[in-house]
């Protein structure tokens, strides 16, 4: 299996829950801490993340960066793949 | 280029006054048609595609305004013109370019209201230019010329103004200004300079942050902070008052009007002179700002201030405010695009002085 | 649990354009305006096009698009986005020019704007948010409030003999000379992101060729104007606005006519 994670910007994030319903791997859920502005934001709640990118395009704040595990045969441009 | 002048030629001031803008580099002419003023549409539609300029027909005043407001921010040098009812329809963009702080060109050939009202020349719409028109607390520039040279001339003028103090400007002429042929010297082609636009969304380059244009600040020490600055640069903008005056060194009673009703006073006062009468007269030429000093200063020697206008009695309430209650101010004027005759003017003249029993030699 | 965030042997696959600000969005949580912004300022940074695009912003929730756009942008009057697109694109042709407008700014007070900017076949970039509602001013009835859908101004439900039809203006622009590409698409799922962000991208290339107007509608939620969560709104939203506005594309140029 392919090897991601994700970084959530917490304070951008605003708790509506898209990104959990759009990641296939059941990775994310809410935290119990609450951000500056009052939301429970998002985090990885498995570490079974792939990378696929699903969360970050369904992200209403584009609060989401993805990494994903380097592969050594393909080389990949850092912006905006898998779109 | 020639350094010689240019022969006078005879000309419609809705003509000139197009032909005019395009010699001040206009790039861009947005308006919709409208009686009395629709050659100036025709003009550019002719003219500024040999010209290398933009003109196009909007499918109303709002969108012509607005195209105006785009082309503006974007750096352009724009216009629009239009006649009252359609003004009116302009109202909305013109406070929005007001705050945005976008300079350009509106002209209101105006005729008479209220309403859709009539097509012939009225004066009805100076609340509207000089107050601001639409809303918030703003003004235009408004410059009022009152033949076809000054029709030409003053595109220039208003530009320049628009330009110095990123404000839109207006010339406020009316029906029989735009539709009399009159000899005129056009101004040189390009010889008005560009002028420096950095605010203008132009495209972001690397090196420089983002420009946007907008009028919406939402947090009111934010708005009251831009309404600061506006009121700072209407302020500075007293110090361009621009007027003329006619025999007023001598005069008992004081004559002020403006544009078409200006011309027609004037006559009135020649043949009043010649009756004994002593009158002078005072054009305001910028309507925006309004030459309250020179009449406040000229009213100190006259026994008597007589205001004529082609409207129910609307920039008499300036001359009230610059008079400030020293001398009677009296009023003559007609309504609903009826031109007042030099002879009902004159007969206002002698009425003034009758009441104040100034010696008829 | 705390899942330990390690990217170390890994890569970026997915960030926030450079074409965004840092500011953070002001739209409620779930609205499809930040994806929509997001994807037009991805294509802008692919395609290297910043210093030659030109925004024009509405009036309703995306009034402040320009603080979120690292671009130069225009914020016009309710309705006047078009117009005002046109007066930009006309003095500055080699420019990437678009609007981004709501339902009630383009299709009710701004209908006269946006019909005659498309006949004239502008080479500009009309998106359409249609989430058949007025957010901005607390949730009530659009030009393309759905029949028997409650707002703050149809609190019975919008009756057809007293508010009329949905208006489907995409249909309609569709039908004039002057558009080139008539698209409707949705940003609420992952396929349907990928989709509008190709539809953005398409549009773009044609105004680059100076094809004519295109049109994308961005059928979208809004949470808090239909009293729902995020998820239930995009649950709603399929189940109801996508029968009535359903997703595709309605114009695509002839394919010859097509290659640029």
């Amino acid at each position: 299996m392919i090897r991601g994670t994700i970084k959530v910007a917490e304070e951008s994030c605003k708790g509506c829950e898209l990104c959990i319903g759009a990641c296939p791997q059941d990775s994310l859920g809410l935290s119990d801490k609450i951000n500056v502005k009052g939301y429970r934001f998002v985090r990885l709640v498995q570490d079974n993340c792939t990378g696929c990118v699903n969360c970050a395009l369904v992200c209403p704040e584009a609060a989401i960066t993805v990494y994903r595990q380097k592969k050594t045969t393909v080389k990949r441009e850092p912006v905006a793949v898998g779109v | 280029m020639s350094t010689e002048p240019e022969k006078p030629r005879m000309m419609k001031g809705n003509e000139a006054l197009a032909e005019a803008a395009i010699r001040a580099g206009l790039q861009a002419y947005f308006g919709y048609p409208i009686t009395p003023q629709s050659e100036i549409l025709e003009y550019f539609t002719v003219e500024m595609p040999k010209r290398g300029g933009v003109a196009l027909q909007a499918e109303s005043e709002l969108a012509a305004i607005n195209m105006v407001y785009g082309a503006a921010a974007a750096g352009a040098r724009a216009m629009t013109s239009s006649s009252s009812p359609g003004i009116s329809l302009m109202q909305e963009g013109l406070s929005y370019m007001a705050s945005a702080q976008l300079p350009c060109l509106v002209v209101n050939v105006s005729r008479g209201g209220p309403g859709l009202g009539t097509i012939q020349p009225a004066q009805s719409d100076y609340f509207q230019a000089t107050k601001g028109g639409g809303h918030g607390d703003y003004h235009l520039i408004v410059l009022a010329p009152s033949t076809v040279q000054e029709m030409a001339d003053f595109v220039f003028d208003a530009f320049r103004l628009a330009e110095r103090y990123r404000n839109p400007a207006m010339i406020l002429a009316d029906g029989a200004l735009g539709q009399m042929m009159e000899k005129v010297v056009l101004p040189p082609e390009g010889s008005l300079p560009r002028t420096e636009k950095p605010w203008a969304t132009t495209g972001k380059p690397p090196w420089r942050e983002r420009n946007y244009i907008t009028s919406l600040y939402i947090e009111p020490d934010e708005m009251e902070g831009i309404n600061l600055q506006l009121q700072k640069k209407y302020a500075e903008m007293q110090k361009e008052v621009r007027y003329q005056e006619v025999d007023t060194d001598d005069a008992e009673i004081l004559v002020v009007a403006f544009g078409l009703a200006a011309r027609i006073a004037q006559n009135a006062m020649e043949q009043a002179r010649e009756r004994g009468i002593k009158v002078g007269l005072l054009r305001p030429i910028t309507l925006y700002p309004f030459p309250h000093e020179a009449i406040g200063n000229l009213t100190r020697n006259v026994v008597s201030v007589l205001v004529v206008e082609m409207n129910a009695g609307q920039m008499v309430e300036d001359v009230r405010l610059a008079v400030n209650g020293r001398r009677p101010v009296h009023f003559k004027g007609r309504m609903g695009g009826v031109i007042p005759s030099p002879e009902e003017v004159l007969e206002a003249i002698e009425s003034v002085a009758e009441s104040y029993r100034i010696p008829q030699e | 649990m705390e899942i330990p965030v390690a990217t170390n042997g890994m890569e970026v696959v997915y960030r926030k354009p450079s074409t965004l600000t840092e500011t953070p969005f002001h739209y409620c949580p779930g609205c499809g305006h930040g994806v929509a912004h997001r994807l037009l300022m991805e294509v802008v940074e692919e395609m290297g096009i910043q210093e030659k695009t030109i925004g024009v912003a509405p009036v309703g929730c995306s009034v402040f698009a320009y603080h979120y756009m690292n671009i130069d942008m225009q914020e016009a009057a309710h309705g006047r986005a078009c117009a005002v697109a046109t007066g930009i694109k006309r003095v500055m042709p080699d420019r990437f020019v678009f609007s981004y407008q709501g339902d009630g700014d383009l299709a009710a007070i701004g209908t006269g704007e946006t019909i005659h900017t498309v006949n004239r076949g502008e080479n500009i970039l009309v998106v359409f948010i249609n989430n058949a509602i007025y957010g901005m001013t607390g949730g009530q009835m659009a030009p393309t409030t759905l029949l028997g859908m409650v707002t703050s101004t149809t609190p019975y439900g919008r009756e057809q003999p007293v508010m009329g039809f949905p208006l489907k203006i995409t249909d309609l622009i569709a039908q004039l000379p002057g558009s080139y590409y008539v698209t409707r698409q949705a940003v609420h799922t992952p396929a349907t992101v990928r989709k509008t962000k190709k539809a953005f991208r398409t549009a773009f290339e044609y105004q680059q060729h100076k094809k004519g107007t295109c049109f994308v509608e961005v059928v979208s939620n809004c949470p808090s104007g239909w009293k729902m969560t995020p998820v239930e709104s995009n649950e709603w939203m399929e189940k109801n606005m996508f029968p009535a506005y359903p997703l595709g594309d309605l114009k695509v140029p002839h394919p010859i006519l097509s290659q640029v």
